[in-house]
């Protein structure tokens, strides 16, 4: 008799004794990425607009406060003051009051009414790269339309006219963009604190110990304790969604079920991953913190917040190896873009791997460390 | 499932040169005992000195690092499942869910066993009529005394009807009424021709197995019947006789007794001083000494040694032969 799942149905049913006699922290584990996402969705805007600006108008005729009405009017820039002299301008800058300064010099419009190229000077804080980054774009294409505005007087006779066109977020719309993927987080977060505390918990309690001296093996232990916490999981990836849908308007294009189906195997990848910690935590002080280790990197390395192209080629591999990333894409891929299956079963496939890989490992430990402790 | 081989007269435990290493340390080196079907087996031993490892190895939690192991028959090393089938376990510190009731971890640990519904339910009636938790069986077991939990702990434990069980420690820190119950209990079990292997540091517990063993630092240094250990000659060197001398001044008696000749050893036993002396020493000699440097004796007569008086007779002689192989 080797049933390598032996011993399934009565932790999967302890289990889930264990956590319905635990109500407070599941409703406290259910409710906290909901109120979490609640201020992230209306706090977090990736939208850069109204950027501090001071001015240093040396010129001041007509010209110059039109230039300074389409940068407003750009809702990139927000004028917050006006200085009369160059160190004002610097001190404003270093000081954190402003992150950026426009000088026009006192020959602007002379130049200009003389069709000679004027100059203008923007100060930018590259402390902020992404405000710093908006701030040039703006700036610059600015400067390229009044050129050519001045140069050529009929717009529609451009040689090459680009058309961008935003699809599957035209409004660019910042919850739409940050939302999917915040699930993704939130998931993790929920599902690898549940398991990382449920071995440790018995190991510290001595019926780990307990559990060996019976026929019930590893995988069925495992398996046991991983199953109930899918079921909450996945009740958690339901209150986000509707949350997202009706809260925060977010339209989701693609079908949902399939979200759901591919929510499976991520959420079995980040259970096990708990499950792993677990096993290698002697005390729940210390799971406590091994749980922490794989939020930052599936923050910054799955394409979250950065896009994944902008790692540097040798740490690129690493976001292959983070759950997050492959669920990112199928969140954003459903939600967004409306993708099916097609596109994204090789995503649902890698989760599958990793989270067999995680659970095995644990699993492997089992029989050679744990038993000693 | 392969059946073993069951020979009747198999013991329930035979141990043939057990050796566990971690690392470079020796926790088990050589020891060799076996067990009779339904003997109350009490292994004794300081703390550190193996026997949790021994435990861990009979019950396949840990793999020997050399030696040979069968639980009723079976090779520890090639069928831990089979092993773990017909045994029980009860660690030191009870190994339940506190915040499942009294019933749910019966129940777990049937369903454990995959014992069948019907079969799980005759069980727990069995069990819980046995050790008198009925009235317990919907509390949660944290709510539970010491006492309770133990035997609810021991419940658990016996719910697949092993024929062998394990009990490390069942009585440290139980208050001494739930102490007696528990051996009552066991009485009533071996009996039933339940083997068991208990673990303690009391003295008066291992007075009552049937079988005793007593392990120093890795070592057996002694092995059999309560009274077959206490005619042992490193006990009662030949030519020696123990004595129990009560005094009111005990302190003060026993480091004059020491400086007597012919008097071997001597130690403080509440109020009085057990002393192994020789034989042709006169105890009315012995009192007029003692008298004579103004201490008052009520009593000297004769005493049988007790299983403390083996087990430390038995550690000094394993000390001084320690140190002469080191020497």
């Amino acid at each position: 008799m080797t049933n390598i799942f032996r011993g399934f149905g009565a932790v999967f049913y302890k289990e889930a004794l264990h956590v319905r006699r635990d109500a407070g922290t599941l409703f406290f584990s259910l409710t906290m990425p909901l109120l979490q996402m609640f201020l992230l969705g209306f706090a977090i805007d990736t939208n850069i607009r109204q950027i501090n600006t001071v001015v240093y108008n040396a010129d001041g005729r007509r010209e110059s406060r039109e230039l300074l009405d389409r940068l407003t009017n750009s809702d990139t820039f927000h004028i917050i003051r006006y200085v009369e002299n160059d160190h004002d301008l610097n001190d404003m800058i270093i000081g954190g009051k402003a992150r950026v300064g426009v000088k026009i010099p006192v020959d602007y419009s002379d130049r200009l009414l003389h069709n000679m190229s004027a100059q203008v000077l923007v100060l930018i804080d590259g402390s902020d790269s992404s405000v710093a980054g908006q701030a040039i774009n703006v700036t610059t294409a600015i400067g390229l339309d009044e050129s050519l505005r001045r140069v050529v007087q009929d717009r529609a006779s451009f040689a090459v006219d680009m058309r961008p066109k935003l699809l599957f977020n035209p409004d660019s719309r910042s919850p739409n963009f940050f939302l999917p993927g915040l699930t993704a987080i939130m998931l993790l977060n929920v599902t690898t604190f549940l398991t990382a505390f449920s071995i440790v918990r018995e190991k510290e309690r001595g019926t780990l110990e307990q559990l060996f001296v019976t026929p019930v093996r590893p995988f069925g232990l495992l398996l046991g304790k991983l199953l109930p916490y899918l079921g909450i999981g996945f009740f958690e990836l339901c209150l986000i969604l509707l949350f997202m849908r009706f809260v925060f308007l977010v339209p989701i294009h693609g079908n949902v079920l399939l979200l759901g189906l591919l929510s499976l195997p991520y959420l079995f990848a980040a259970l096990s991953l708990g499950i792993l910690i677990s096993s290698k935590a002697n005390s729940q002080a210390e799971a406590m913190q091994l749980a922490f280790l794989p939020i930052l990197p599936s923050v910054f390395f799955s394409g979250y917040i950065f896009p994944r192209e902008t790692i540097p080629a040798i740490l690129y591999p690493l976001s292959y190896f983070i759950p997050a990333t492959y669920f990112i894409n199928i969140t954003r891929g459903i939600i967004l873009r409306g993708a099916t299956i097609t596109h994204l079963w090789k995503d649902g496939l890698a989760l599958c791997l990793i989270g067999a890989f995680l659970l095995i490992i644990a699993a492997r430990r089992f029989h050679d460390k744990v038993i000693m402790a | 499932m392969a059946t073993p081989l069951q020979i009747p007269s198999e013991p329930a435990i035979s141990a043939e040169h057990l050796v566990r290493r971690f690392g470079n340390f020796t926790a088990v080196n050589d020891i060799s005992f076996r067990v009779g079907k339904g003997e109350i087996f009490g292994f004794l031993g300081p703390n550190g000195s193996g026997k949790t490892t021994v435990i861990k190895m009979l019950t396949g939690l840990l793999p020997l690092s050399g030696g040979d192991a069968r639980i009723e028959g079976i090779d520890v090393r090639k069928d831990s499942e089979g092993v773990r089938e017909r045994i029980g376990y009860m660690s030191q510190n009870f190994s339940l869910y506190y915040d499942l009731t009294v019933a749910e971890n019966l129940q777990f640990y049937g369903r454990i066993y995959s014992l069948e519904p019907a079969r799980l339910k005759r069980r727990i009636d069995e069990i819980v009529q046995l050790n008198g938790l009925t009235p317990y069986l919907n509390r949660l077991s944290s709510q539970l005394s010491g006492g309770w939990k133990q035997r609810l702990a021991l419940g658990c434990a016996m719910l697949h009807e092993p024929k062998l069980l394990f009990l490390d420690e069942p009585t440290a820190g139980i208050d001494p009424v739930a102490r007696r119950q528990l051996w009552d209990l066991l009485f009533e079990l071996s009996g039933h021709g339940i083997t068991f292997f208990v673990t303690t540091h009391y003295m008066d517990e291992a007075e009552r197995c049937s079988h005793v063993a007593y392990i120093y630092f890795g070592k057996l240094i002694a092995d059999g019947t309560p009274n077959s250990l206490r005619e042992l000659p490193d006990v009662q060197p030949h030519g020696t006789l123990r004595v129990e001398i009560t005094t009111p001044e005990v302190t003060r008696a026993l480091s004059f007794a020491r400086q007597i000749p012919g008097i071997r050893s001597a130690t403080i036993f509440g109020q009085s001083i057990h002393a192994l002396i020789d034989d042709h020493f006169n105890l009315d000699d012995l009192r007029e000494q003692l008298l004579q440097k103004g201490i008052a004796v009520a009593e000297i007569r004769p005493l049988a040694p007790s299983l403390e008086d083996v087990f430390v007779e038995l550690t000094y002689k394993h000390q001084s032969l320690l140190e002469a192989a080191n020497d």
